[in-house]
């Protein structure tokens, strides 16, 4: 079965040092797929090439076997490729149905309509109350992004991703930062993310990993170390030893 | 023609004098003070009343003029820029150009609107022989300050220990500060000089670039662009981009004087367009 | 379940841009000032020009994050045109001369606006600062065209619609510049409450993210860029016809500098604050100009100096209840705390 998201011989070069070396991911479609790797190993990089905020020295990207390589970003979206920051990258001033609102009408082709007023599109606010109520954000849907608790835009943050109704889903680290109070909020959303959604996950945390993950791929300074089912990546030996004594429990 | 390239010359390195101070205080605290051209027209003016009031030599007038407009820079600083530097750009840009306003407003209401001179001494006036070059002695003489005033600099960067906490601090302030730089003190320090530097240049410019309360608002742009095409992380960077200025704008408005004004905008056009971040500035990004 | 809530959040949606009672009142006043103020219409009119290119910074500066200090080469430049195609008789009904102005200052700021979207801050007004420079240079040299330093002469303006002529007594220019204005906002009104005015706010406050939901934030930009530079181009071009004159300062960086501090006294980014900055700043100007005709611009310096040290916020906070009432009241009443905000590109 052809993946829906490749990476072809990938490199990211700054200055000397390669961030990301020869990288090639295969993603199949409808997996939820782990990127681990130690600190600094240049996972978020990898998310930076497949969204496009970074363009790769050399190599390929391809979605559904199309050449997104040079595609710009915002397009990408339009691709079908969304993502989560690892700190919350959200609008301050908006509200949780203005943010979510934007994704939705951008997606529907009506973001640009200069003419219409807000809120005057039913599908639109169909389509946002759903995610709403999805995400759990109803009691905080009026209030300016900023003044919400953490965990609530967090959660926020990946509503706002799957709003944008992609293929594949990018979650960088979703629970950095989330108080232990709110993480199995944030992990429950991940578990019940719609099946068709190819899902890569990157996270530090283990318990995640492995409860969530059908594959991972592990990646050491830039480069692909290893990749496999969990169960072989756990008793892997040398991906432990990479690890430097981090306790992987199956 | 090489007399226009000598001109050009002198120009180039007397934009430099005045736009370095400039130069490094943005790319050091990454402050925009539109109003720097002030401190260059305050030398300008304390050298206009020293030496054609007060009878002083020009010669002796020119360190003054440096001293006073470092002290008002240092004195400006420590009072109001301080405050200024945690904001937003937009107020920045705002708070000098009312001090802009306010100097302006100042100066002309002491010293008067119309343009004023400086009197040379007789040694500096008319033209000289270079080498089979005709030049103008006061362009000779920009020249040789304002090169010896650049190597000066260029020492003081690379082998000072202040040299090297300003090249640090310049260069990340965070990490400077945590290897115990004092980066506000660099900074107090610096805009001081260059405030001084812009002061000197003033002296030294009115003869070229004129003199008259307006100063700082028709010669904005052109510091503006010299630090832009530039660069902020070196002070070479700056050095290249005002030679590159002076000579365009003196050559353009001589061979073709219609159009010698619009020189210096379209080199600016150009080099953004090619090159957003300057011509001479390391990819770091600020 | 879904229904009662898709009806409530419509039904606050619909609030958010329904016309609030004060800005009836508000419109209502400027409508009475015709009547009631009748000797103080020249500098209404003033005013009103003011306030319609304090609008169009407003739209790129408050709405979208770009810090222009070049905005009066639009205005200068719709100045022009509508000057010359008065004076050479090409097109001579003033509404119809100010729609040409406004289009000619839209090609020439979507031309310009590429230069506006790459590099940082200080290259933005550096460049924005160049053009309107650039401009003002390209008018004194072509003085055979523009009049040069002198200002273009012989502008004369024929009757409104054909039906009402300009009078000395500057009623008409009123009227014409305040149905003028209202015109222009209400337009504005609906661009900033469209889905395309919610994303210039999302695409100012984090364009990284604004880009990762799909908005084209470049393509944004060049949109708003260009209405804006329309918007001011028409307020040029208002400002010529309503007093028969354009000359070089028009694209003058002290025009660029005013216009930024009406703007910033009245608040950015609520549409008003353009229009109640402009009323404050005149008034503020032609206060202090009968009492220093000369160095006013000092006192002006002032202003500036003082506001940013007090603290824009703390001014901004000056504004929030009657910015808030403009703009924020929810189904339940609530006053979305414009205060709990989090950074924006136009704040710490």
């Amino acid at each position: 079965m052809a993946p829906v998201l490749e990476t072809v011989g990938l490199v990211k070069r700054f200055g000397g040092i390669a961030a990301t070396n020869d990288v090639s991911l295969r993603i199949e479609k409808g997996a939820r797929h782990a990127l681990i790797g130690p600190n600094g190993a240049g996972k978020t990089t990898i998310i930076n090439l497949l969204t496009g905020i970074l363009r790769p020295t050399s190599g390929k990207i391809l979605l559904d076997n199309e050449d997104i390589t040079a595609i710009e970003p915002h397009q990408r979206v339009h691709r079908g490729i969304a993502r989560t920051f690892q700190i919350n990258q959200l609008f301050g001033e908006l509200t949780p149905i203005e943010t979510i609102g934007l994704a939705v009408s951008e997606r529907m082709g009506t973001g640009r309509h200069w003419w219409r007023l807000v809120g005057r599109k039913p599908e639109v606010i169909d389509d946002v109350v759903a995610l709403i109520e999805q995400f759990r954000l109803t009691d905080v849907m009026y209030h300016p992004t900023a003044i919400l608790p953490y965990g609530k835009q967090r959660l926020l943050e990946i509503a706002v991703a799957i709003a944008c109704r992609p293929r594949v889903l990018l979650l960088d680290e979703p629970a950095a930062g989330v108080p232990d109070a709110e993480r199995h909020e944030i992990l429950a959303t991940v578990e019940a993310l719609p099946k068709d959604v190819t899902v890569l996950l990157i996270e530090h945390d283990m318990d995640i990993v492995f409860s969530f993950a059908d594959h991972i791929s592990v990646l050491v300074n830039g480069a692909l170390f290893t990749e496999g089912k969990p169960d072989e990546v756990a008793r892997d030996p040398r991906v432990k030893a990479v690890y430097l004594g981090e306790a992987i429990d199956v | 023609m090489l007399t226009i390239l000598f001109d050009g010359v002198a120009y180039g390195m007397l934009l430099f004098v005045l736009a370095c101070g400039l130069a490094v205080t943005l790319g050091l605290m990454n402050f925009v003070n539109l109003a720097h051209g002030s401190f260059a027209m305050a030398g300008g003016y304390v050298t206009l009343i020293l030496v054609n009031r007060q009878g002083v030599p020009f010669f002796a007038a020119l360190p003054m003029a440096f001293l006073v407009s470092a002290a008002l820079g240092a004195l400006f600083e420590r009072t109001l820029y301080v405050h200024v530097y945690r904001k937003p750009h937009l107020d920045q840009v705002l708070f000098t150009i009312g001090l802009v306003f306010m100097s302006v407003a100042a100066v002309d209401y002491v010293m008067g609107s119309q343009q004023q001179y400086i009197q040379l001494p007789a040694m500096l006036q008319g033209p000289v022989n270079l080498f089979g070059i005709n030049a103008r002695k006061y362009a000779l003489l920009i020249i040789v300050i304002c090169g010896l005033l650049t190597v000066a600099l260029q020492l003081t960067l690379s082998h000072t220990r202040f040299g090297s906490r300003l090249r640090a601090a310049v260069d990340d302030p965070r990490v400077a500060s945590g290897l115990g730089i004092h980066v506000n003190g660099v900074f107090a320090v610096t805009f001081a000089v260059g405030s001084g530097l812009a002061g000197l240049g003033g002296a030294l410019g009115a003869e070229i670039l004129g003199l008259d309360p307006t100063f700082p608002l028709k010669f904005m742009i052109y510091f503006l662009i010299v630090v832009t095409v530039g660069g902020t992380s070196s002070i070479t960077g700056p050095f290249f981009a005002s030679l590159l200025l002076g000579i365009g704008d003196v050559a353009g408005k001589y061979y073709v004087p219609k159009f010698g004004a619009f020189i210096i905008y379209t080199i600016m056009i150009v080099v953004l367009i090619w090159r957003p971040q300057g011509l001479f500035a390391r990819a770091t990004a600020r | 379940m879904a229904q009662p809530l898709t009806n409530e959040i419509a039904r606050y949606l619909a609030a958010r841009v329904r016309w609030h009672p004060l800005e009836i009142a508000f419109w209502l006043a400027a409508l009475a000032s015709i009547f009631l103020l009748t000797n103080k219409h020249l500098i209404l009119t003033e005013i009103a020009v003011l306030a319609l290119f304090a609008l169009s910074l407003d739209l790129i500066l408050g709405y979208s994050g770009i810090i222009s200090l070049g905005h009066a080469a639009y205005f200068g430049f719709g100045g022009y045109v509508a000057g010359l195609l008065a004076k050479h008789g090409i097109v001579t009904e003033p509404v119809l001369a100010l729609i040409v102005s406004g289009l000619a200052a839209a090609v020439l700021g979507f031309v310009t606006s590429f230069l506006v979207l790459r590099g940082s801050d200080l290259t933005r007004l550096m460049v924005t600062l160049g053009v309107s420079l650039v401009l003002r240079e390209i008018a004194n040299q072509l003085d055979w065209l523009t009049g040069g330093a002198d200002g273009l002469q012989g502008v004369v303006l024929a009757p409104v619609l054909g039906l009402f002529p300009f009078d000395i007594a500057g009623h008409v220019a009123y009227v014409y510049s305040l149905i003028v204005l209202f015109v222009m906002f209400l337009l504005a009104r609906r661009i900033v409450n469209s889905p395309f005015g919610l994303s210039l706010r999302s695409l100012k406050g984090n364009p990284l993210r604004a880009s990762a939901i799909g908005i084209p934030v470049n393509g944004r930009l060049v949109a708003i860029y260009t209405v804006a530079a329309a918007y001011a181009g028409v307020a040029g071009a208002l400002l010529t016809q309503t007093t028969q004159f354009v000359s070089l300062d028009v694209f003058s960086f002290e025009r660029s500098a005013d216009v930024m501090l009406a703007l910033v006294i009245g608040g950015t980014g609520y549409l008003y604050g353009g229009l109640i900055g402009s009323i404050l700043f005149k008034l503020m100007q032609d206060y202090i100009a009968n009492l220093t005709p000369q160095y006013w611009q000092f006192w002006i310096g002032l202003v500036l100096v003082l506001l940013v040290l007090v603290g824009r916020d703390r001014m901004t906070n000056w504004t929030t209840p009657i910015r808030g009432l403009f703009a924020r009241i929810g189904p339940r009443g609530d006053h979305l705390a414009e205060g709990a905000q989090a950074p924006a590109a136009d704040r710490p």
